[in-house]
């Protein structure tokens, strides 16, 4: 079929160059021409498509014997099935494994960071030997144009469930406004809101167990407002129902745990980023039981009902050359609290002594941690912790008294509890981590405990997006 | 509380009057990396004001979702970036913490520009064994010219479309670009005609679409599996391996660490050669044609 254009050509010369062409025949002519010259187009487009078609299959056969002998070219997927799909909109599901072995010199059912009240759950460094740890599954997806759904249940070691989180929150909101609501870790303070996995040490720090029982979350609701600015500038607001510590569950409808915070950031050049934050949390309680012992070593259960209010401040930097973490990046983080607690202070609520008496209580606490983590090769980091805790003495009304002596309160006794954490771990992907922790934990009223944890945190599933 | 929610109330009349005011008048873009900045301000001269998340020097795959990214995502009224999950790490938290609308998934102001064109290595089967690699296949799209061209097309169109008082201009420049782009993708064809057939090593599979385009075959990776650093044994064993058919040159990136690269070199004999990557990786690569004329001046200099 190649040859027809240059036949095509010939014959359109021939006729054009034809000398004896008549006036008479130039309508003739013309309309010859033409179609001669269609005629030529569609030809010589169609063997330009046949040629184009040929040199395609050429390249492809020459491709297919050159292709690189160490890595074939995977098969395409397959297309898509069309029609119904019910897994399509499947959300995001993703499991953490974790699991420790804890050498501890201490008796770990008897910790207790000496002169505070200490919270029902969240202190100390959980039990001896090998333990499975929490495994946290998060389920999470858009769930319309305008929320966004997450669940994070911990299935504890245990057998038992917790709900860390289970929130909704708004994707179509606009002007830098974001509303959370449901349960969710309080935004108050920085590491408040990471979630286990992604800790730098396998422990909270001991103002974290002491002030808000490990970790703070809210059932309530959220409100974020982010600045138009180059820096970054956020203020939020929660309410919530105060269930957890330092609140309690109460019989009321009134919002028990109000917090205010603002978040500072920026960057310093290409290689550091900052974050400081400052926090207000306000929670009441009622009956907040607690173990202790009296001044005759009888068991007994005392209770505070009041107001605990906390100032927060946190500040993080990162640093990395580049901004790259692949091979160095340097994490230094501390936060400081203060806490005042203000209500009254029952004394033996089970009456096991006798003695059900009710007073004034007054406390002024702080705490704060410093910590730094440093990839040193690739995999590889190495972190140092330090917490330290200033428990003061609290005002106790029946102490002031007369009523009973201080030595009925012992967990309340002045002490200044202090840690000292060393930590190396290595991941060996993103997903999967290794730690060996050591600590010299003197929060005891009594004798130092040593502490080692060997720690392992794989992530499966989904692949998480990660807060700063 | 409600003294603070009073406040509250006064600053979100206060933003939402601020938010109503009528848009600056350079329509705020945030880059995910600087190629896709660079295009931008082809395609959008001056009447862009971009903003770039990541520099030549970092792995766009580990990026931390920072504070100063946030606060971008937030006044931005477009984000370009690759997709295909390369910055599955971060984005979702910086569009989500946004409280922008205008920048999600779905909307105008969002932009990927992976599923425009023709992925290689897309997985048949995926498995978290097989190392990072990714579902919907190799997302480092931008050495290839013509998947450049593609690209600057639909990029182009949709400034126009979020900025339609300047939908002209975007289309001038557009065309302009295609027009300059064209002209210079001949010429490097031509010079780089010596490197087809050239065996080389990468270091992680970010140069497919380079290889793909200019005809370089990869005869090996120096990661075993995508984002996995090669351990002393395998190393060891690509130099064995090697031995057969010996590469002319080991690419790397501006962002790579040298240390294996160099360590293979001396023991095949063939030269590292460093390559922007991104604009911004060398000094000569200060923008999207520098990033491609430097990086075949050096590959031919490599084969010299």
């Amino acid at each position: 079929m190649a040859k027809l254009t240059p036949i095509a050509a010939v014959i359109v010369f021939v006729c054009l160059m034809w000398p004896g062409a008549g006036h008479a025949a130039t309508d003739d002519l013309a309309a010859l021409r033409a179609e001669l010259e269609a005629l030529k187009t569609d030809y010589t487009s169609r063997v330009q498509a046949l040629e184009a078609r040929i040199k395609q299959l050429e390249s492809a056969v020459a491709t297919a014997t050159t292709a690189p002998p160490v890595y074939p070219q995977p098969a395409p997927v397959a297309a898509p099935a069309k029609g119904s799909n019910a897994a399509a909109f499947n959300p995001a599901i993703s499991m953490i494994l974790t699991g420790n072995y804890a050498s501890l010199s201490q008796d770990p059912a008897t910790y207790r960071v000496a002169g505070f009240i200490p919270p029902p759950s969240g202190e100390g460094p959980g039990r001896r030997s090998f333990n499975l740890d929490e495994s946290e599954l998060t389920v999470a997806s858009n769930v319309d144009p305008y929320f966004f759904g997450n669940v994070t249940a911990a299935i504890q070691g245990d057998n038992s469930i917790d709900i860390e989180e289970a929130y909704f929150k708004t994707i179509a909101l606009n002007n830098g406004f974001t509303i959370k609501g449901g349960r969710f870790f309080s935004a108050t303070g920085y590491l408040n809101e990471i979630h286990s996995h992604n800790w730098d040490f396998a422990d909270q720090p001991l103002v974290y167990q002491v002030f808000l029982g490990g970790q703070l979350a809210q059932d309530g609701a959220q409100i974020r407002w982010l600045a138009p600015t180059d820096y970054f500038i956020e203020l939020g607001a929660e309410a919530g129902s105060g269930r957890s510590f330092p609140g309690t569950q109460r019989n009321s409808n009134s919002l028990a745990s109000d917090a205010l915070f603002a978040h500072l950031g920026g960057d310093v050049g290409d290689s550091t980023s900052w974050r400081l934050g400052v926090s207000w949390l306000d929670v009441r309680s009622t009956d907040r039981t607690y173990d202790d012992v009296d001044q005759f070593g009888a068991a007994v259960i005392d209770a505070f009902t009041g107001t605990s209010r906390t100032w927060i401040a946190d500040g993080t930097l990162k640093w990395a050359p580049h901004g790259d973490p692949t091979y160095h990046q340097f994490k230094l983080q501390g936060e400081y609290m203060h806490r005042t607690e203000s209500g009254q202070l029952a004394f033996d609520v089970t009456a096991v002594t006798g003695r059900n008496l009710a007073g004034d209580y007054n406390s002024s606490q702080s705490g704060w941690y410093l910590q730094a983590v440093y990839e040193f090769v690739q995999r590889w980091r190495a972190g140092l912790r330090y917490d330290s805790m200033q428990s003061g003495t609290p005002r106790i009304g029946l102490v002031q008294l007369g009523l009973l002596p201080f030595a009925a309160f012992p967990s309340l006794a002045s002490a200044s509890p202090e840690r000292t954490t060393i930590m190396v771990d290595w991941s060996l992907s993103e997903f999967s981590r290794l730690r060996a922790q050591y600590a010299w934990d003197d929060a005891r009223a009594t004798e130092r405990d040593r502490q080692l944890l060997l720690q392992y945190i794989f992530a499966m599933g989904a692949h998480g997006a990660h807060k700063f | 509380m409600p003294k603070y929610l009073r406040s509250l109330l006064a600053l979100a009349t206060v933003s939402l009057c601020v938010g109503a005011l009528p848009a600056q008048a350079a329509l705020k873009v945030l880059a995910t990396t600087p190629d896709w900045a660079a295009l931008v301000t082809e395609l959008g001269g001056d009447k862009v004001n971009v903003y770039t998340a990541t520099s030549a020097f970092q792995d766009v795959h580990r990026v931390d979702a920072k504070p100063s990214l946030v606060a971008r995502a937030r006044t931005a009224d477009l984000v370009v970036a690759t997709g295909a999950d390369l910055e599955i790490g971060w984005m979702p938290v910086l569009l989500q913490d946004s409280g922008n609308t205008r920048i999600q998934p779905g909307s105008p102001g969002y932009f990927e520009a992976a599923p425009l064109v023709h992925l290689l290595e897309v997985p048949s089967a995926v498995d978290r064994s097989m190392g990072d690699i990714h579902p919907l296949g190799n997302p480092h799209v931008t050495l290839d010219p013509h998947d450049i061209a593609t690209i600057a097309k639909a990029l182009a169109a949709r400034l126009a479309l979020i900025d339609s008082a300047n939908a002209a201009y975007y289309a001038a420049r557009g065309d302009d670009f295609q027009k300059r782009w064209q002209q210079a993708t001949l010429g490097w064809e031509a010079k780089a005609a010596p490197l087809k057939g050239v065996g080389v090593v990468v270091i992680h599979r970010d140069q497919a679409y380079l290889c793909n385009w200019l005809g370089l075959k990869e005869l090996a990776s120096i990661e075993p599996k995508p984002g996995v650093p090669p351990s002393a044994g395998y190393l060891a064993e690509l130099v064995t391996k090697l031995a057969a058919t010996p590469p002319k040159m080991i690419l790397r990136n501006a962002y790579n660490d040298p240390r294996a690269a160099e360590w293979l070199s001396q023991r095949i004999h063939a030269p590292v050669v460093l390559l922007p990557y991104s604009v911004g990786g060398t000094p000569e690569a200060k923008d999207l044609f520098g990033l491609f004329d430097d990086t075949i001046k050096r590959l031919l200099a490599a084969l010299k």
